[in-house]
């Protein structure tokens, strides 16, 4: 935590979108903000308009919207015209389906341009969209169809035989299935979207009508579905320009699968509304093949994830080949906290720090972030947003207070009120109530924010570990843990101790040419001891061929911890690559 | 014996600490300072130490594990 600050020259914060961030945030307002988007007329506001059409009305139809690159490496690409009238065809065939304003299209599907079409095409119809990560079991699919009331879907006939087939009786609602991959005159995406016209009067959808239905897991309990309304473009398109830096004509790359709420937001509709060019690779991670696109696509801003990013780091300079990345302006990450070491790493490789960001499902929006005008701490989250107001709280047991003293540790929580935050968990009124306490947001991660106003992370609330009196954070141990050249990647979890409470116990796995040994355990051991000191460092360190992950790249301390603890292992939905 | 039990001892202190390496501190000085030993790391040190050794090693006589050296003796005096 300790690490160099990485400083911007005055020319890399002349050319940002957001030269002088104190200045930024003082003249800011979300009515501002507004303006930067077109509205339809009488008040309505629809995501689809600000994303595609207006492009075109602005004169910008020519400009390439899409660049898709198959698995096999096709390319195949998409203007802001022909976006235009593919995401018509796609409403007008949802209208001819009889589909109405507010009725849900959920997507299962692998990053296909379909993907894109349809969940634009929606919004322009007035559904609610939204996207499954294709990975998903049939469990976690029906029970989300369920909460959400699915009544359209789109996907492909080898996911459907393998994961929807079988629980459809279940789902009473779903009354239309699309297939990306058929000919069928009736259900073929296709014929479909062939037979239907390329004008379409966009649905008058107000502010306030859902637009969006992202799934999130609980720590106990179903997922939650999180709604989110047209009026969260105005915190996409503003987030987009200002914490990603995205600029007219940037070619853009976010990794993240739509499946997932960044690939959503980020990953779809800010990059449109800000009318950079989405690259869209269909394949899985691979270190070489993503320098490639890099170099290939001359990408400008790169959005990525603390997961990938480590993995770049393990496959070493030899990925990297002849590669050069002289269009590579802005790198942002997101999904865990990001350790400082691979904010170091990338500073190093690709001559520009990656900017470390943070937001929830809930936010909807990046809501701390680093900026491109801003010295990067590594390992900090950045500083809030403008127009957004953040806060370390704490529980006195009769309310909250807000600690204002540098360092201290307490719940990351949010002023409410800006167009993303979430406006609730579907059918969950309770559940959504309690995010809320004495007008913050509480984001349920624990984070400090030091003497300059940078915020860092500390863990999930229910990750925090005491031991012996000290509060202590996983992420820091793990971080610590990380700067060890063996270690490519380690999770910390608090274990009962009967004299401590609880204790330390880290779970680590080894780089490839690593074996795990006495010796080598013991080096961690001193490694993290003096890093941390013995009252923070591991007291106990295992060795794991393979540590529990999301998709998004997390690594499920909580699944650790039940084992270890011998406790049922709970929604496990997200799990995708497990412990070994 | 004398040597052995400076081997168990250094042994056992190297599981607990092992960044800290016997040839750098002060041996006289106070040992849990010496090698950043909170109290938990020793109460667990002490512990395989016994088990080790195949001693008691009651808390009573904890004031005599002060330094390296004292400890060294007492170990060598009990084994």
């Amino acid at each position: 935590m300790k690490q160099e600050r990485i400083t911007k020259s005055p020319g890399m914060r002349r050319s940002a979108n957001m030269p002088d961030y104190e200045k930024a945030c003082t003249g800011f307002s979300w009515q501002s903000a507004r303006g930067l988007i077109d509205g339809l007329p009488g008040g309505s506001l629809n995501i689809a308009h600000e994303a595609v059409d207006r492009h075109v009305a602005g004169g910008h139809g020519g400009q390439l919207a899409l660049r898709w690159i198959s698995k096999r490496g096709e390319v195949r690409d998409y203007t802001y015209q022909e976006l235009h009238q593919l995401t018509n065809r796609f409403a007008n065939v949802l209208h001819s389906q009889g589909f109405k304003r507010g009725d849900r299209v959920y997507s299962l599907l692998g990053r296909r341009p379909e993907l894109f079409i349809a969940a634009l095409g929606s919004l322009k119809a007035g559904c609610v969209f939204c996207p499954l990560f294709s990975a998903f079991g049939p469990e976690p699919i029906k029970s989300r169809m369920e909460i959400g009331g699915a009544n359209g879907l789109l996907t492909s006939e080898r996911l459907y035989r393998r994961k929807v087939d079988g629980i459809r009786d279940g789902l009473p609602d779903l009354l239309t299935v699309f297939f990306v991959d058929c000919s069928d005159e009736d259900t073929g995406f296709d014929a479909l979207m062939d037979r239907a016209s390329d004008s379409f009067e966009i649905e008058p959808t107000s502010p306030e009508d859902p637009a969006l239905l992202h799934f999130t897991s609980g720590t106990t309990g179903k997922p939650k579905g999180v709604v989110q309304v047209h009026e969260a473009v105005v915190a996409h398109h503003i987030t987009g320009r200002l914490a990603l830096d995205l600029k007219p004509g940037d070619i853009f790359w976010c990794t993240a699968d739509p499946g997932w709420v960044t690939g959503m937001s980020y990953g779809i509709l800010a990059p449109l509304t800000n009318r950079a060019t989405l690259i869209v690779d269909e394949a899985e991670f691979d270190a070489a093949r993503w320098y490639g696109i890099l170099d290939e696509q001359a990408v400008n801003v790169w959005y990525t994830a603390p997961t990938a990013i480590r993995m770049l780091m393990k496959a070493g300079a030899e990925a990297i080949g002849n590669h050069k990345f002289p269009a590579l302006r802005f790198m942002a990450s997101v999904g865990e906290p990001l350790n400082a070491q691979a904010v170091v790493w990338s500073n190093r490789v690709f001559g520009r720090p990656f900017h470390d960001n943070w937001w929830q499902s809930e936010t909807g929006g990046i809501m701390i972030a680093n900026f491109a005008s801003m010295d990067v701490k590594p390992g900090s989250m950045g500083k809030p947003l403008p127009g957004i107001e953040a806060g370390i709280v704490e529980d006195t047991g009769s309310g909250l207070r807000e600690l204002s003293e540098p360092q201290a540790i307490g719940e990351l929580a949010l002023r409410p009120g800006w167009p993303s935050m979430m406006r609730g968990y579907l059918n969950e009124d309770a559940r959504y109530r309690a995010c809320f306490r004495d007008g913050w947001y509480l984001s349920g991660d624990l984070a400090m924010r030091d003497s300059d106003g940078y915020y860092w992370f500390v863990g999930r609330s229910d990750d925090l570990i005491k031991s012996a009196g000290h509060l202590i954070g996983p992420f820091e141990v793990e971080s610590a843990l990380m700067e060890h050249a063996a270690v490519a990647e380690a999770a910390v979890i608090g274990i009962p101790d009967e004299t401590t409470g609880e204790r330390v116990k880290a779970f680590v796995a080894l780089t490839p040419g690593q074996t795990p040994s006495e010796d080598l355990l013991l080096d961690l051991k001193g490694h993290a001891r003096s890093r941390l000191g013995p009252a923070v460092a591991p007291k106990e360190i295992v060795f794991r061929a393979n540590l529990p992950k999301t998709r998004s790249g997390k690594i499920m301390r909580r699944l650790l911890k039940a084992r270890e603890l011998g406790l049922p292992e709970g929604d496990i939905s997200t799990l995708e690559s497990d412990e070994q | 014996m004398t040597a052995d039990c400076e081997v168990i001892l250094t042994e056992e202190l190297r599981r607990i600490a092992p960044e800290i390496a016997v040839e750098s501190i002060d041996r006289t000085a106070d040992l849990r300072e010496e090698f950043d030993i909170d109290s938990i790391d020793f109460l667990n040190f002490v512990a395989a130490l016994g088990q080790r050794l195949g001693l008691e090693m009651p808390e009573a006589d904890y004031p005599e594990f002060h330094s390296f050296d004292a400890l060294s003796a007492y170990l060598q005096k009990r084994v």
